[in-house]
């Protein structure tokens, strides 16, 4: 099996229920109003079919759930789809963590990589996670996600290029 | 081994000036703090401090303060179980995007291995997802373990 070691990790604390948030990961209903407009296709256990599905029906991101505990842990092997370039990259690991604390919990999303991922990719998470991980929580404790219009930074699609 | 910086961005449904009025004001910032305040006159050179109650958990100096684009202080933690590292830099940058903003926060100048830089990295998450809670004005964060922490440490201190 594939050897994934954690680069990036991004992390916020959301007043709702472990039980909520998981809802929020795991629903297209949920993500396509959070991540970008994209719909979430998941069958819910070890080996399952992860897609992320854009608003347009191209697959953007495809994978396996790699583990499943509902509602505290998802990990899911992460290609992206949608781009030539991008599409021929060794698949990373993406791991939703929900630790319920008093009075909030809080969500951990891992990046992990089998190769020696150049920082200019990593670029591409720190730009996109926040702006996903601030729209979830504005939408489990509002009802009003945080929508930015985001294009992936040029300097990552050239360094893939390179590669 | 390299010096560690911290950097969170968080993006919140308000306004700069709103945002930058909540990170100075003491009152504001008592409630997504968790009971901790901000207290400064916000001049550069002028002294900063995070209180809790009288009690001073930081002391800084005001560096950079640019409403409602910018803010800067020093750090300095004070509190006991820190062990006495050099004063770090904490730097806001508060950006319009569209009817929303995005904070960026930047936390430098540490020493390699330094203690400070641990709690700093857990610490900066849970306030700045406070802080968006307390400006969208949507359930606010309580955070419970934190505040139980802070008591115990309070009543070890009221023993000795």
């Amino acid at each position: 099996m594939t050897e994934f070691k954690p680069k990036s990790t991004y992390v916020v604390y959301i007043a709702a229920a472990p039980e909520n948030v998981w809802t929020a990961i795991t629903s297209p209903e949920f993500t396509k109003q959070y991540f970008f407009g994209r719909s979430v296709e998941i069958d819910l256990r070890a080996g399952g079919d992860f897609i992320l599905r854009m608003p347009d029906g191209r697959v953007d991101v495809q994978g396996k759930v790699a583990e499943c505990d509902p509602p505290r842990l998802l990990s899911v092997t992460w290609r992206v789809m949608w781009q030539e370039d991008m599409r021929k990259l060794p698949e990373c690991l993406v791991t939703y963590r929900i630790d319920a604390l008093e009075g909030a919990v809080r969500l951990t999303i891992t990046e992990s990589y089998s190769w020696d991922v150049p920082d200019a990719i990593l670029a591409g998470g720190r730009m996109g996670w926040p702006l996903i991980l601030s729209s979830l929580k504005s939408l489990l404790e509002t009802g009003k996600p945080i929508v930015v219009k985001m294009e992936p930074p040029k300097e990552m699609l050239e360094a893939i290029k390179r590669l | 081994m390299s010096k560690p910086s911290f950097v969170y961005v968080i993006y919140i449904a308000s306004t700069p000036e709103k945002v930058f009025a909540a990170l100075t004001d003491a009152r504001m910032s008592e409630r997504y703090w968790f009971g901790n305040h901000v207290e400064s006159d916000w001049k550069a050179g002028s002294p900063f401090a995070l209180k809790r109650g009288e009690k001073k958990m930081c002391t800084g100096t005001v560096l950079e303060s640019d409403p409602p684009r910018r803010l800067s202080y020093t750090f300095q933690s004070l509190k006991d179980e820190m062990p006495n590292e050099n004063p770090t830099r904490v730097t806001f940058e508060i950006e319009r995007q569209e009817d929303q903003v995005k904070l960026t926060v930047m936390h430098d100048g540490f020493v390699p291995g330094s203690k400070v830089f641990e709690s700093i990295s857990e610490g900066w998450p849970l306030m700045l997802s406070s802080f968006k809670s307390f400006l969208e004005g949507g359930r606010v964060l309580r955070a419970l373990w934190y505040e139980e922490a802070i008591r115990r440490e309070q009543e070890a201190q009221a023993q000795q």
